[in-house]
């Protein structure tokens, strides 16, 4: 990341993007997270994918409920729109802003806790509705705000600062979200940048809900050494599925997908996802084999990450409601309103 | 036309009643009774005479039992009246229980096998042999159980005089284009009016006679009226959730946008509507679609409301518009889920924790249910707050007769939402400064372009810029500026109206009660009593409000629960005036009548 201050004389001017924007015009406010915090380094990636993008900032919308990785749409994108909710309720703030406005492009931040205990009913629905919007669960198995109770992706076993250990088994977001019929689903781990970087890229140009599960260790309550959602645990236990490669729809006639080992997954808009796998065996658009796979990992207690299943092609909810192309928020009077003789017809209906 | 009003007399005395009694139809639920009912009800109707209906329905599909009274009155009170001139019992389960609760010399037609003519020798009993007639009449077994019910449509309307075609104009209206059943029904009531004709005696003891009091009305209910509002009023996002008794404004709303709400050009739809997973979600969709400069809507009962008040709470200190309807039912709890009452109204008040209050409107007839739903809308906006629109079970699925809707000519109001040009134009703008005074800040709609206008919405503390803040000042002045844009919806909101008597005692009442209410003065005033009505029709109070709680010397407070919900709003507001206050109340479920007000009132006056 460059550190060149704009006022400072003779430094090179900032790099732009497509539509004329530095990085600088991608931030937020200053995070007030703890120092380490994975979520900042996600909220990094955010402010690069989008960069890297040529996101139209304006057109975004932030939304969260509560919790530690609720604060962070604060921390990215001050020139989009931010909406801070209610704890668990994040989904259905998203649905109906997206529902007023279909050009928006949407951004929920929730936890583990948020999202997963509170807040789950939400989750599913709108899951199984694709709403239009990159769903990030910050996941790192603790309520940090609370200061540090389990939440429910805590392993089985898994230990407290304090001693206490969690007899229950976890939840799993992204298995869930498969088995919901989420048309995107990934895992990350906030120490790993460049993964984290294309599958959110990717996540832009996708139309309906991307479940993005990414472990975010907490390092004030949850990084100890007994700890399974520790950096030094997760980068150990880290198996990233392939080599992605993301190239958006305006770049694809300039850049070339090398043949053989890479699989190649089209979106709508023409942009491509370019896989490679690590894994062996593993197919991203079996949604089938891809359950299996996690499932077995997570028996082994190792993380799987990248993306774990991709379709592009369902519709998202605006389309299936069949709304106009227009924002329904924009419309006006003379559009919406029936005439006068729609009404008298209706009363004459009731006489 | 009065010519033929002239009453005959009966032996006895007792004069015929003409055009003024209640039926009470006692039946099982899922029998195909409420097409029965409807189309008895129309027919008086089309002969020109004040109707109205109530259904007393069980929290049931099928196999329990159900009432459904239908009021004739002359006069026009449409209140639900407590005493029955006619009863007609399908119910073996009811029949022993209702023939008890019977009023003396009422007359009862019951299903011969019931064999009730032994329980009480003060009723006049007409048995009628259902069974054979429908058999008779109707040629597949399968269908007698639902056109059983439309022979005593014909035995009723034999004995009271009711022209046959316009029964079976009633079936027809009722059963739009759907010719088989049209038939089938229209020979059951006919094989009941002709089997009448033949083996009953004539009767003068309560009768109809053709009027024109009901020319150019239509008969609809409070939910379809709501949503008709709600389609005039242009509103594209709508989040809901099944609940007795409000699910019929939405679907009636779905039903009315497949036919008004598609964009003529493409086909599209020009409005969301989407069934939630609960009234949580429901109230997330509604906020944040208002946030986004959707107009948007819910309709739930009081159930809902609890779990949306979170959410109603965000919208309040965010300042997000949404209109949410309430279609009050029995409380608390489940309570009686198809029972009516007005148990909401302190919940509606101040939904939510911490201080906040609301915008309320109170329709009290089918009129203003259609017209104060276009309005909420527009108040949403203007205040950038949750509206509730709060209803009833029996304003809103019980039939009422109405002068057909006006149509809506005032524009819509947008309210203050700052366009890309303005927001360039502004140096200095915060979400939430108040710049004109009236506690109403200038909002920004989300996609807006040209970089300007973009803020952190947050449930969270906050200052005039939307920043988060915890400090004091900052805290009070959004606090303290929210309760003056309260203040300034006094004058935006429905003023009250009056029918005064001329008295310094007053009677104040919202909603439902309306009718019976304006039926009580009336006896009250013929006994001596008379009294000055207001019926409310807003919160906040507006300066009419203020007016007649000064200048009355006692005010019965009539409302439909226990606790008089609506005078302690009134003794907190007034606390100088609080010993006027007196409540007048109903809440058994069953929708008020007109004599639990009279006696309550006279007993208060014999204090």
């Amino acid at each position: 990341m460059s550190t060149a201050t704009p006022s400072a004389p003779n430094t090179p001017a900032a790099p732009t993007n497509k539509l004329g924007f530095t990085k600088q015009d991608y931030v937020g406010s200053k995070s007030t997270l703890c120092a380490g915090c994975g979520h900042d380094a996600i909220t990094a990636q955010i402010i690069n994918a989008a960069f890297e993008s040529s996101i139209e900032g304006y057109r975004v919308t932030k939304y969260s409920g509560i919790g530690c990785s609720s604060k962070t749409p604060a921390y990215f994108m001050n020139q989009g729109w931010g909406f801070n909710s209610v704890h668990g309720r994040m989904p259905s703030i998203a649905t109906g802003a997206s529902l007023a406005n279909r050009n928006l492009i949407n951004i929920g931040v929730s936890g583990d806790g948020d999202s997963m205990s509170i807040g789950m009913g939400q989750f599913v629905h709108a899951v199984r509705r694709n709403i239009p919007m990159i769903y990030i669960i910050e996941d790192n198995g603790v309520y940090g705000l609370t200061k540090g109770q389990f939440s429910a992706t805590a392993d089985k076993g898994a230990h407290l600062k304090s001693g206490a250990v969690n007899d229950l088994p976890p939840i799993d977001p992204c298995t869930l979200a498969i088995e919901l019929g989420c048309g995107f689903v990934a895992r990350c781990f906030s120490g790993n940048p460049k993964q984290l970087n294309t599958i959110l890229k990717a996540a832009f140009a996708y139309e309906g809900t991307v479940v993005l599960d990414v472990i975010s260790p907490c390092v004030t309550f949850n990084n100890h050494d007994a700890s399974t959602r520790s950096y030094k645990h997760v980068k150990d236990h880290d198996f990233p599925l392939h080599d992605l490669g993301f190239v958006q729809y305006s770049e694809v006639e300039d850049v070339e997908i090398p043949a053989g080992q890479t699989e190649v997954v089209t979106f709508p808009d023409g942009s491509k996802v370019a896989i490679k796998a690590i894994h062996e065996g593993y197919d991203p658009t079996d949604r089938f084999g891809a359950m299996k796979a996690i499932h077995e990992s997570m028996a082994k207690g190792e993380f799987l990450t990248g993306l774990l299943y991709i379709n592009p092609t369902q519709p998202p909810l605006p389309q299936v409601l069949n709304l106009v192309d227009e924002p329904l928020a924009s419309l006006d009077e003379t559009l919406l309103k029936p005439s006068p003789a729609v009404l008298d017809e209706i009363m004459q209906a009731l006489m | 036309m009065t010519a033929t009003l002239a009453a005959p007399t009966k032996p006895g005395g007792a004069k015929t009643r003409i055009n003024d009694f209640s039926i009470q139809v006692a039946t099982v639920n899922g029998s195909g009774s409420q097409t029965a009912n409807t189309v008895l009800l129309r027919a008086i109707f089309q002969m020109g005479v004040f109707v109205s209906g109530k259904n007393l329905f069980p929290s049931n599909i099928a196999g329990l039992p159900t009432w459904f009274t239908i009021r004739a009155s002359a006069k026009g009170y449409v209140a639900r009246k407590a005493s029955n001139e006619m009863l007609i019992l399908m119910n073996p389960e009811t029949a022993k229980e209702d023939i008890a609760k019977a009023d003396p010399g009422a007359l009862v037609i019951y299903d011969e096998p019931l064999q009730l003519d032994k329980l009480r020798n003060d009723l006049s009993f007409t048995p009628v042999p259902f069974q054979k007639l429908v058999t008779a009449s109707c040629p597949e077994p399968k269908l007698h159980k639902l056109v059983k019910n439309m022979i005593y449509v014909g035995v009723a309307s034999r004995l009271l005089g009711i022209d046959m075609e316009e029964v079976k104009k009633a079936i027809a209206k009722q059963l739009k284009g759907k010719t088989k059943a049209v038939e089938l029904n229209q020979n059951a009531v006919m094989a009941g009016y002709d089997w009448a004709m033949e083996n009953l005696p004539d009767q003068d003891q309560v009768k109809v006679v053709r009027d024109n009091k009901t020319q150019g009305l239509i008969i609809v209910d409070g939910n379809e009226a709501c949503a008709l509002g709600a389609l005039f009023a242009g509103v594209t996002v709508v989040g809901w959730y099944p609940i007795t008794p409000a699910s019929s404004l939405v679907e009636t709303f779905i039903e009315y946008a497949e036919e008004y709400r598609k964009d003529p050009k493409t086909g599209k739809s020009t409005v969301a509507i989407v069934q939630m997973e609960d009234e949580l979600a429901s109230a997330g969709v509604v906020l944040s679609a208002g946030w986004a400069g959707a107009r948007s809507m819910t309709s739930t009962a009081g159930p809902g409301v609890s779990l949306m008040s979170e959410f109603i709470g965000l919208g309040y200190y965010v300042e997000a518009p949404g209109v949410f309807f309430n279609v009050a039912r029995t409380g608390p709890s489940t309570g009686l889920p198809t029972r009516t009452q007005q148990s909401d109204v302190e919940l509606c008040a101040k939904c939510s924790h911490g201080d906040t209050q609301h915008i309320n409107l109170y329709p009290g007839n089918m009129e203003e249910c259609f017209q104060f739903s276009y309005d909420a809308f527009d108040l949403a906006e203007r205040f950038q707050t949750p509206i509730f629109v709060v209803t009833d079970l029996d304003l809103g699925m019980q039939n009422w007769s109405s002068k057909p809707f006006a149509y809506p000519t005032k524009p819509y109001d947008r309210g203050k939402v700052l366009n890309q040009q303005q927001l360039a134009e502004i140096k200095d703008w915060g979400r939430y400064k108040d710049v004109d005074g009236d506690g109403i800040c200038y909002r920004s709609l989300p996609g807006t372009p040209g970089g300007k206008g973009a803020y952190f919405t947050r449930g969270s503390g906050h200052n005039d810029y939307a920043q988060y803040s915890e400090k004091p000042e900052d805290y009070v002045a959004v606090v303290d500026r929210l309760k003056r844009k309260y203040e300034t919806a006094k004058t935006h909101v429905p003023k009250p109206v009056f029918r005064n008597l001329g008295s310094d005692k007053g009677v104040l009442a919202f909603g439902s009660s309306d009718p019976a209410v304006i039926e009580a003065q009336d006896i009250l005033a013929a006994a001596g009593l008379k009294t000055d009505y207001l019926r409310l029709r807003a919160l906040p109070f507006t300066a009419e409000v203020d007016a007649f709680v000064k200048a009355k010397q006692v005010v019965y407070v009539v409302e439909q629960n226990r606790d008089g919900q609506l005078a302690n709003i009134f003794r907190e507001t007034y606390p100088e005036f609080a010993t006027k206050f007196k409540s007048v109340l109903h809440y058994d479920g069953y929708a008020i009548d007109a004599k639990c007000i009279v006696d309550q009132i006279t007993a208060f006056e014999q204090k």
